[in-house]
């Protein structure tokens, strides 16, 4: 049987991947109460738990097992892992730092089920894992207090020693990507980066997907006009900065639709020796907070690039669904995928 | 994946070394070792301003950041990463890429984590074998960084064409194959070394580093060279026309050659086609070795680039470096024959006496500072220092524009510092100001005996940045209290420093810190007053440190009180009741051969300095150890010997030229103990005084007893007690004077601390005849020196305010008994320190049992009793003994004054 990295190298090279819509969307469909998020052992949990998404894959599997099926049935090959909050420092907020492991580890089986399903039921189609790593809620390269900018409210090590958990546990469940994802910091990042390539060493996985690694996926946040990460980085400053670990792919998602992204993926179409990928938002938000760009304007904004031949994987991040997944499959389809450049385009001008 | 074929490096801003950009700059002056000013910012916690050297460096067009804090004085660790964490806040600075540079790995992987941009690790080498240098470029390549790699070995620095190669060739195999790191982010330094020194190994050090860096351009594929320039001119320190060309020489060459990328110092490069063609051709010939004789044309030809007026004077080398160079020198080994020539040099110069000050003698005093700080200078050395220093601003002065003209105000911070009101002691505020001086704080000095009104005001009128309280005898610790309170009351927020033999941790806690909402804090030592004063001015810590101290010193009052409270003291009847036991059948006290009061003046110099017990004199100086062994001291034997050798050279003259006289007044009296008092008697039986002594209220073990100065008199019959004032500070005014006027703190303080000297040893001369004639009981006694510093002797002369009798008001007593003032010229301040200060008062007990002993915590039964026996108020009392309290007085301490 085929290795699962190298069956989706083979994917990536012959057509566009389709990544997976918004969780939390999803999960705002069922209106859920603060009962549903409690496990039996967090029963008399202090701590309200409404909210902790990645909680309901203890508390609630059958849920998010539902939300990855509908991605798939929607066309996705990739899912990602209901992990985005799963590092001890992001659940410490909800006093659940302990259950960080074990939430990687289940959400990574849940997602490794539902894809096992549904690769058996059409093997031509093979379906993907990408484990979910979050920013987390704290930055290593700001202060959060503006009168003493030499502050951190996080370091380096305690980044990298959250994120090693996760890893691992996302590895043990079974996943088949370690995604890095929504980076507004890339010192967060890098520290990422650091935690995995501490965790590969001691597995002796190769870092290296040609070389029958876990391909890592990293994708970056643009988060205002000004064309920076909120860190402050250019694109291609962000691209350099993790450009060190053999990445399967670079990218950007979160904070802009899919229109506002359009320059800075073509940086990274330009410049990266990685395969590129985009999951913009379903549009800006409205007023009141909400993404209300439907499936086929959104699936409209996204042609531009993929006629440009800019990406390789595609999906969408806060306000989609699997409506919105599906008009972005159906659409990417028609066309070919970027092809891998060995050395970057001549000098584009930014 | 893909390698693309450029460096590519970033902060917020991407730097990809593509062909167009021909060379990389890297600004340096962020690099400690390299530049003076930034470390004497980041030493003094400036970090605001150290942040400006870095814009500085951006703006002046600098590529790469280099980064640097190796200094030994440093948390190297902390202050690297403080300082990248403040440049990513600055987004100006941080858009380029960071060159973490240490010598220490450990600082290099804590800079690592503060960097979010691809920055390049200075440096790695194979010095300590490939295992190390495979473990620290696994690690850089993990951070994603590029790295710089030094030529360097097992076997040492590569100093030749061919170590260089390979050396560079077997660090590039190991990377490129083992670590498998990007062969773009290989940045070689093949080490460029000086040029034209006169040896023969030195000829091609240009010409070699040249062609390593073609053949590593040639072989090494993706590789990069890079350099500091400046080295090679080294041998022509001190010409800068000379250095400058060939800087510019050096860097045509070298880039020719492949070099990429390197420190370079714009203000110190001529431009190539700018250089005169016949030195241009001399520098060529010596970078490419082009002729036998071609550093001896370099030589001669540089004496005639040379400034014209160069003046012969001595041929001593250092005379030959720039003025600011030669200041330093002066500063550093405290030599004062050149300094008013060097100083008017630099006055012209500079055309500015300020910036004289602020330039070339604070970068000399900052040196000073940092080697102090290292433990590579001592204080003797330190104060010869600020003796140059001061003299060099002593000539300065009168060409410094009055105040209403100069625009231009100082930016150094201010230390105002002042021996409080009631006391006299200085020695140590002295020292103190020098150090602060030495690390760039201007000292407002005001001396002694200072109101506390008077610090307040002029610290308000200077604006000074900080204020230092120093005093010696216990009074002034109540003191410093009340100018804390006043300083409260006047609303003045100015942090508080305090010092001085008898000011502590626990009383700066308990006393001091309550009273000010300001920073305040105790300062142990000298050598301690720089980071605290940097720490509490800073603008960033200030606050952080104000609120730092207040927990520490919460804290300790919480444990002192915790400790109060378990503290056992017995009643003070009982504490009598478990006196000292003598047996008196067995002893009567002797009679004095001369009862009444003996004056003795002028006494024989030469006889008192064979009783000088010298320790403490080192001690003073900060150099511990014991005489005579202390002169053994590894490491500070050296600078011991010398500070005592001036010493005496001193001594020499303070005898032989009559600097000094010394006067000795004693009285020995029949006394009649009266419980813990001794009622003294003339030579006719009437009474004359009364002298009060306290006992120690501890809870004893068995056998243990509760001493009082007391116990060594005959509880009923009469007794005999002596009581002496000695001074040797008699002439010492107008000698101060003198050196104060030529700015001398050396010889102050030398003098002041060897006057301190005689002082005791005329109080163990003194004693000794007591013993031996005076009074006589112990005619025969005959011991070396060695044996009077041990106290081998019988008998003990204890002295007000010292831990046996820690009360000082009874030095007025001893002073009207002994007519102190008018005998021998001892005058008391209102705190009851003695005037002229080397001046010593006490008692003599010649009980062969007597013994020193501290007295301790006393409780308010012992207390009230006192106050009744001296007739004085209970509150007074309290005030008197406040040191030794063991309970809270009911009222404060402090009265308005």
């Amino acid at each position: 049987m085929q290795n699962r990295t190298e069956s989706l190298l083979q994917q990536l090279s012959q057509r566009i991947l389709i990544l997976d819509g918004a969780m939390g969307t999803m999960i705002q469909r069922y209106t859920l109460t603060e009962e549903d998020f409690r496990t039996p052992a967090l029963a008399n949990h202090p701590k309200s738990l409404k909210g902790n998404n990645d909680l309901l894959s203890l508390s609630k599997p059958q849920i998010i097992k539902d939300i990855h099926a509908e991605y798939f049935k929607a066309g996705a090959d990739i899912i990602e892992t209901n992990t985005f909050s799963a590092t001890t420092i992001a659940q410490a907020d909800y006093d659940l730092s302990h259950l960080a492991y074990q939430i990687n580890f289940e959400s990574a089986k849940l997602a490794r089920e539902v894809a096992d399903e549904f690769t058996a039921k059409n093997p031509a189609k093979p379906r993907f894992v990408a484990g979910a790593i979050g920013p987390t809620n704290r930055t290593a390269s700001l202060s959060p207090d503006v009168n003493d900018p030499g502050y951190r409210a996080i370091t380096f090590d305690q980044l990298a020693e959250a994120y090693s958990e996760q890893v691992r546990g996302l590895l043990d469940g079974g996943v088949d990507i370690i995604l890095v994802e929504t980076i507004f910091d890339t010192l967060n990042a890098k520290a990422a980066l650091y935690a995995i390539q501490d965790v590969y060493e001691e597995r002796n996985i190769p870092l290296d997907p040609k070389d029958g690694g876990i391909p890592i996926m990293i994708s970056g946040t643009i988060t205002d006009a000004s064309g920076r990460t909120l860190s402050g980085q250019t694109t291609e400053a962000f691209l350099i900065s993790i450009s060190h670990v053999p990445l399967l792919s670079v990218g950007l998602n979160c904070a802009l639709g899919a229109k506002e992204l359009r320059p800075y993926l073509k940086v990274l179409a330009n410049k990266a020796p990685f395969f590129v990928s985009a999951y913009p938002n379903a549009g800006l938000p409205n007023e009141f907070g909400q993404y209300d760009q439907g499936a086929n304007e959104m699936a409209d904004q996204v042609r531009d690039f993929l006629k440009e031949g800019m990406l390789n994987i595609l999906g969408g991040c806060c306000g989609t669904t699997p409506e919105h997944i599906s008009a972005l499959a159906h659409m990417a389809a028609n066309f070919q995928p970027r092809k891998l450049q060995e050395e970057e385009l001549e000098e584009t001008l930014d | 994946m893909a390698r693309t074929n450029y460096m590519k490096l970033s902060g917020l801003e991407p730097l990809v070394f593509t062909p167009e950009i021909n060379f990389i700059n890297v600004g340096e002056r962020t690099n400690i070792t390299g530049s003076k000013k930034f470390a004497r910012l980041i030493l003094n916690g400036n970090y605001d301003e150290a942040l400006e050297v870095a814009l500085d460096q951006v703006r002046g067009g600098a590529q790469v950041l280099d980064v640097c804090m190796d200094e030994g004085m440093l948390d190297g660790e902390f202050a690297m990463v403080k300082f990248l964490n403040l440049i990513a806040s600055e987004p100006e600075i941080s858009r380029i890429p960071i060159m973490i540079d240490s010598s220490k790995w450990k600082i290099i992987v804590a800079g690592l984590k503060c960097v979010q941009g691809k920055g390049i690790v200075n440096s790695i080498s194979l010095k300590n074998g490939e295992a190390e240098f495979i473990e620290q470029a696994k690690t850089v390549k993990k951070f994603g960084a590029a790295v710089v790699v030094m030529a360097f070995d097992e076997a040492g620095q590569a100093d030749t064409y061919e170590r260089r190669i390979e050396i560079c060739e077997r660090s590039y195999r190991v990377l490129v194959d083992q670590v498998k790191f990007n062969p773009q982010d290989i940045i070689f330094d093949p080490n460029i070394f000086p040029v034209a020194t006169g040896m023969d190994e030195h000829r091609k050090n240009a010409l070699d580093f040249f062609n390593a860096t073609k053949w590593i351009k040639a072989n090494l594929p993706g590789a990069k060279v890079s350099g500091g320039v400046s080295n090679v001119s080294f041998s022509f320190r001190g010409n800068n026309p000379v250095r400058e060309a060939m800087h510019a020489a050096f860097l045509y060459h070298a880039i020719k050659s492949g070099m990429d990328m390197g420190i370079v110092n714009p203000t110190m490069l001529e431009i190539y086609d700018d250089i005169p063609k016949e030195l241009l051709e001399r520098v060529e010939d010596v970078l490419f070795d082009r002729r036998e004789d071609a550093t001896e044309r370099l030589l001669d030809f540089a004496e005639t680039v040379k400034s014209a007026d160069k003046k012969e004077i001595v041929n001593e080398a250092w005379r030959s470096d720039p003025v600011a160079k030669r200041m330093e020198h002066a500063l550093v080994k405290g030599i004062l024959d050149f300094i008013i020539e060097d100083t008017e040099e630099a006055r012209l110069e500079l055309k500015n006496p300020l910036k004289v000050i602020e330039g070339p003698l604070m970068d000399g005093m900052n040196v000073v500072g940092d080697l102090f700080g290292e433990g590579k200078m001592f204080l003797p050395q330190v104060v010869k220092s600020a003796r140059v220093m001061k003299k060099a601003v002593a000539y300065l002065e009168p060409f410094m524009p009055l105040p209403e003209e100069g625009a231009e105000e100082s930016s150094l911070k201010k230390i105002l510092l002042a021996t409080v009101k009631g006391d006299v002691h200085d020695i140590g505020k002295n020292i103190v100001g020098v150090v602060l001086a030495c690390n760039s704080y201007q000292i407002i000095d005001l001396g002694v005996m200072v109101d506390a009104q008077k610090i307040i005001d002029e610290a308000v009128k200077n604006k000074v940045d900080i204020i230092g309280l120093s005093g010696l005898i216990t009074p002034s610790l109540d003191e410093m209290v009340n100018v804390a309170s006043e300083m409260e009351r006047q609303g003045i927020k100015i942090p508080l420093l305090i010092g001085g033999a008898t000011t502590s941790r626990i009383h700066t806690a308990v006393k001091i810190d309550p009273v000010y909402s300001g920073t305040v804090i105790h300062v142990m030592d000298a050598s301690k007053s720089v980071p605290i004063a940097g720490e509490a001015i800073s603008e960033e810590t200030k606050e952080a440190y104000r609120l730092k101290y207040k927990e520490i010193y919460a804290q300790l009052r919480v444990e002192h009180e915790a400790k109060q409270s378990v503290k056992q003291l017995v009643s003070y009847e009982e504490a009598k009741a478990n006196p000292v036991e003598i047996d008196w059948n067995s002893y009567s006290p002797v009679v004095p051969k001369k009862l009444g009061r003996t004056v003795l003046k002028d006494l024989d110099l030469n006889e008192i300095r064979k009783y000088i017990d010298w320790t403490p004199f080192f001690s003073t100086w900060m150099l511990s150890g014991k005489y005579p062994k202390i002169f053994s001291d590894p490491v500070v034997g050296a600078e011991a010997k010398k500070v005592y050798d001036e010493a005496n050279e001193m001594l020499d003259k303070v005898i032989s030229e009559k600097w000094l006289s010394a006067n000795a007044v004693f009285g020995l009296y029949p006394v009649q103990r009266a419980a813990d008092d001794a009622v003294v008697f003339d030579e006719n039986g009437n009474q004359t005084a009364s002298f009060h002594f306290l006992r120690q209220q501890g809870k004893k073990g068995k056998g243990v007893p509760n001493r009082s100065l007391a116990d060594y008199l005959h509880p009923s019959k009469q007794d005999y007690l002596g009581c002496f004032a000695v001074t040797s500070g008699i002439g010492m005014e107008s000698k101060l004077a003198e050196f104060q006027k030529a700015g001398d703190d050396y010889n102050d303080i030398l003098f002041k601390s060897v006057a301190d000297r005689l002082a005791e040893a005329a109080a163990e001369y003194i004693h000794e005849l007591v013993r031996k004639e005076y009074w006589g009981y112990s005619p025969d006694e005959n011991l070396e020196n060695d044996s009077l510093v041990r106290e081998e002797y019988l008998g003990i002369r204890p002295a007000p305010g010292y831990p046996a009798c820690p009360e000082h008001s009874e030095k007025e007593t001893i002073s009207q008994l002994l007519d102190m003032k008018n005998e021998i010229g001892i005058e008391l301040t209102s705190s009851y320190a003695m005037y002229p200060t080397s001046s010593v008062s006490g008692y003599f007990f010649g009980n062969p049992e007597s013994k020193y002993f501290g007295l301790g915590k006393i409780g308010e039964d012992q207390v009230t009793s006192y106050a009744e026996r001296k007739g004085i108020s209970l509150r007074d009392a309290e005030r008197l003994l406040s040191p030794n309290l063991a309970y809270q007085p009911n009222l404060t301490l402090v009265e308005p004054t």
